[in-house]
């Protein structure tokens, strides 16, 4: 074989997705034509595009704002057809079975009437919302939209790391690295079998329409942002420009008679289904937090009297809760009757005594996580830990054992990546985006995040996180 | 009947569209404005009136209470790249790419990257861009991205209702820095009273044509003399040329009647009657009646009817009410 910008990468014990994948092949012998300084140009021409084109989410430091991308990294994450349909089969199962237990959780609560569930955990979830009890969704669907984090250990067995259920971002730049992958290297992808994306938006707007209200024809269905300061707003652009409907914020609605409505040039026009980019606690002052400016009020009571769908559903963070994560295997078997086809990582209840002990004597080893946090906050990772930082992991946990939950630490695959000039092995992770409305269905690939800090476990975007393109190849 | 998505425009957007417009137009008058001013307007000592551009903008309080003297370096930095003044270009571009960044799902992508790159090459300015021989080339590269953002968007922007409230912003600002011009240069030009109609410094005349962009469409209309009746009347009465007072109001007039018939929209019918009637008044006056009549006066009513329309439109389709459009500028909080 002739040389290969690859030679000298080793990817030690970890779990490689370029090497070990059989559906790698042909890419690799095209990046074997490549000299690193071609790589590295086209790469920087590609995160200056993405500065330019404004794909770029936004942090907040000493009052000012400051927009960034997230860095691209050229070197694609192949999934083969088989990897891909078992992820696929995995997350529908796992969807299926969270809008069953939420209907459940809102309706007859069987699943904590049989134990199955300690009814505390949900009922005194801070994401539980009494104000559903008793309201029936078209379809019996919640979860509209789905991001569920996949991690792969060294022996390549993918896991689940977390369900999210409420509103998952990220599928933007799924869809966008893509386009620049294709104008960066036009070449890499001459004749290879690649799943198309570029319909997401398409089967988004399907699956809202299809939970629409009863009886509406046309229904009109937009997007609702916080604005222009939220840190994903280049994606609520992106998912309305798909969809193709408007994208509004909390004061372009009101509701008149328990209906919605939004302010347009001539006067108010009717809204039906609202895909909202904004959390239950801000969604309506009437219902939820009073002084939320960003919600709208009496939204809550449309939605009660039937006048309109919320895509996700309220109260649904009940489910990606990561206490009740730990319950998901036998959520699965007891909707279902099946066994979990893509396990959880191994998990330890810190409310549960014996699971306390376990973690205060393993601190060293395990990852220690809040169970209300998203985006990597909060999170101790034992082997990497200062002493100082496990002190104050094991104070917070002995003084407030329910709020955490802790898992072995797992050893993530590892993807060929480009940094500082030298293709070097880095963490991944992976999120698949799936959409439901009488049915799921699963965008092929997902958005694959890379952890750029050399043996950093870390991918989210707001600590030096990055992505790949995603390619499902056959 | 229920309307597709393409029909509606919500008001928060018709709002942020039509001043877009205008913030671009804003910058792109004031560097034609601020180049001329350093090319060609010198007097026959050879100085350059730089105070007056800041009574141009009616910055005379906010200016000279952070500079002691309006020079042209002081003039030049506070509204080149003075990110805090915001009557600056850099602020009106900053103004224009939020009001963009909102916008993005209705204009084009190519109008977004455009005014991203070039927000992005005036907010990275410093001193040393601005020394004298480096101004007229930065006043010429502002000049063109504005235009190349008409351009991208009269090439790549949908023609819905977001096209007319653009369109209606447009010629609404351009109309404003014409009649300001005329306003402040006029009498500047004419020392004494008894001076209006005399033949004087035509260079300066013909620097106020340049301010704007009517210099040779003047010399193709009046080949050999430029007197000050004939530069006001052609800067407020030539339906020819595309900056004339007489111009923009016939274009928002049309664009006005345009748009409520195309979507039905039911509102604003006083300000379509109101731009009716002045564009019938700027159809017939001539422009000796003017001066006779007082030209300060008059120009002083222009601008009162053009806020007023944009007062209007702010009330009838942007969603304000009529206390807070008093004030209002779409500018991002």
């Amino acid at each position: 074989m002739e040389l290969s910008i690859l030679d000298g990468y080793d990817p030690q014990s970890f779990y490689c997705e370029m090497l070990r994948s059989s559906a790698s092949q042909v890419i690799r012998q095209r990046l074997s034509g490549l000299s690193i300084e071609a790589l590295k140009e086209r790469a920087a021409a590609a995160n200056a595009e993405l500065y330019n084109l404004g794909i770029t989410f936004t942090v907040y430091s000493d009052a000012q704002t400051i927009d960034r991308i997230l860095p691209f990294d050229v070197l694609p994450r192949i999934l083969s057809a088989e990897e891909w349909r078992h992820i696929e089969r995995g997350i529908v199962q796992r969807i299926t079975a969270i809008n069953l237990l939420l209907d459940d959780v809102y309706h007859d609560q069987h699943v904590l009437r049989d134990g199955v569930v300690p009814a505390e955990l949900i009922l005194g979830n801070r994401n539980y919302r009494p104000l559903m009890r008793g309201i029936d969704l078209p379809h019996k669907t919640y979860v509209n939209i789905c991001g569920t984090d996949i991690v792969r250990d060294e022996r390549g067995t993918f896991l689940v790391l977390e369900d999210n259920a409420r509103t998952p971002s990220g599928v933007s730049y799924v869809v966008e690295n893509r386009h620049m992958m294709l104008r960066a290297f036009p070449d890499l992808l001459d004749d290879v079998s690649l799943r198309e994306i570029d319909h997401y938006g398409a089967r988004l707007i399907a699956a809202l329409q299809e939970v629409a209200p009863a009886g509406v024809g046309d229904p009109q269905v937009v997007l609702l942002s916080p604005g222009t300061y939220n840190s994903a707003y280049f994606e609520h652009v992106f998912l309305a420009r798909e969809m193709g409907v408007p994208l509004v914020e909390g004061p372009d609605l009101l509701v008149e008679d328990d209906r919605v409505y939004m302010r347009t040039t001539d006067g108010l026009s009717r809204v039906d289904v609202i895909y909202r980019r904004i959390n239950d606690d801000y969604l309506d002052p009437e219902a939820f937090v009073p002084e939320s400016m960003l919600g709208v009020p009496g939204l809550m009571r449309a939605y009660r009297a039937g006048n309109l769908a919320l895509a996700n559903a309220v109260g649904t963070g009940v489910a990606d809760d990561k206490a009740v994560y730990a319950y998901m295997p036998r959520i699965i078997r007891y909707y279902l009757d099946e066994d979990p086809i893509l396990p959880n990582v191994e998990t330890h209840i810190c409310r549960e005594p014996k699971a306390l002990r376990y973690t205060l004597d393993r601190l060293g080893e395990l990852v220690v996580k809040p169970v209300g946090e998203a985006g990597g906050y909060g999170i101790t990772v034992g082997p990497r830990a200062s002493l100082r930082e496990l002190d104050e992991c094991r104070a917070k946990l002995v003084a407030d054992p329910a709020n955490y939950i802790s898992q072995p630490c797992v050893n993530l695959s590892v993807a060929p990546t480009l940094v500082d000039g030298h293709i070097e092995p880095r963490h991944v992770d992976l999120r698949p985006f799936a959409v439901t409305g009488s049915s799921t269905w699963v965008l092929p690939g997902g958005l694959t995040r890379v952890a750029l800090k050399r043996g950093s476990l870390v991918v989210n975007s707001s600590q030096g996180g990055g992505s790949k393109d995603t390619w499902v190849i056959g | 009947m229920r309307g597709s998505s393409s029909d509606v425009l919500l008001a928060r957007f018709a709002d942020c569209i039509f001043w877009l417009a205008r913030y671009i137009e804003r910058a792109e008058n004031l560097a034609r404005i601020l180049d001329v001013n350093e090319t060609f307007s010198r007097d026959s000592r050879g100085g350059q009136n730089w105070r007056s551009i800041v009574q141009l903008n009616s910055d005379e309080e906010r200016f000279f209470a952070t500079h002691p003297a309006a020079t042209a370096q002081s003039v030049v930095k506070f509204y080149v790249i003075d990110s805090a003044n915001p009557t600056s270009i850099v602020s009106a571009i900053r103004y224009a790419r939020e009001n963009a960044r909102t916008l993005r799902p209705l204009i084009s992508t190519e109008m977004w990257v455009q005014l991203n790159v070039f927000y992005n090459h005036l907010a990275a300015l410093g001193e040393d861009d601005l020394t004298p021989g480096r101004l007229a080339a930065l006043f010429g590269s502002i000049k063109e991205a504005c235009q190349t953002h008409t351009g991208i968007t009269e090439g790549t922007f949908f023609r819905d209702q977001g096209w007319y409230f653009y369109q209606l912003g447009r010629y609404i600002e351009r109309a404003d820095p014409t009649t300001r011009l005329l306003d402040i240069k006029y009498h500047l030009l004419l020392p004494s009273p008894t001076d209006v109609g005399s033949p004087t410094d035509v260079g300066q005349w013909n620097a106020l044509l340049r301010s704007a962009a009517g210099y040779h469409a003047y010399r193709r209309l009046h080949t050999a003399s430029t007197t000050p009746a004939r530069v006001a009347g052609f800067l407020l009465l030539n339906q020819a040329f595309p900056r004339s007072v007489h111009h923009c109001v016939r274009e928002v007039s049309q664009l006005l009647s345009e748009v409520k018939s195309r979507y039905a929209l039911r509102h604003a019918n006083d300000a379509a009657e109101e731009l009716d009637r002045l564009r019938a008044v700027l159809g017939t006056l001539d422009i000796s009646t003017i001066l006779s009549d007082g030209l300060h006066e008059f120009l002083d009513l222009m601008q009162q009817q053009l806020n007023a329309v944009t007062r209007d439109l702010s009330i009838a389709f942007f969603g304000y009410s009529p206390e807070a459009s008093q004030a209002q500028t779409a500018t991002p909080q």
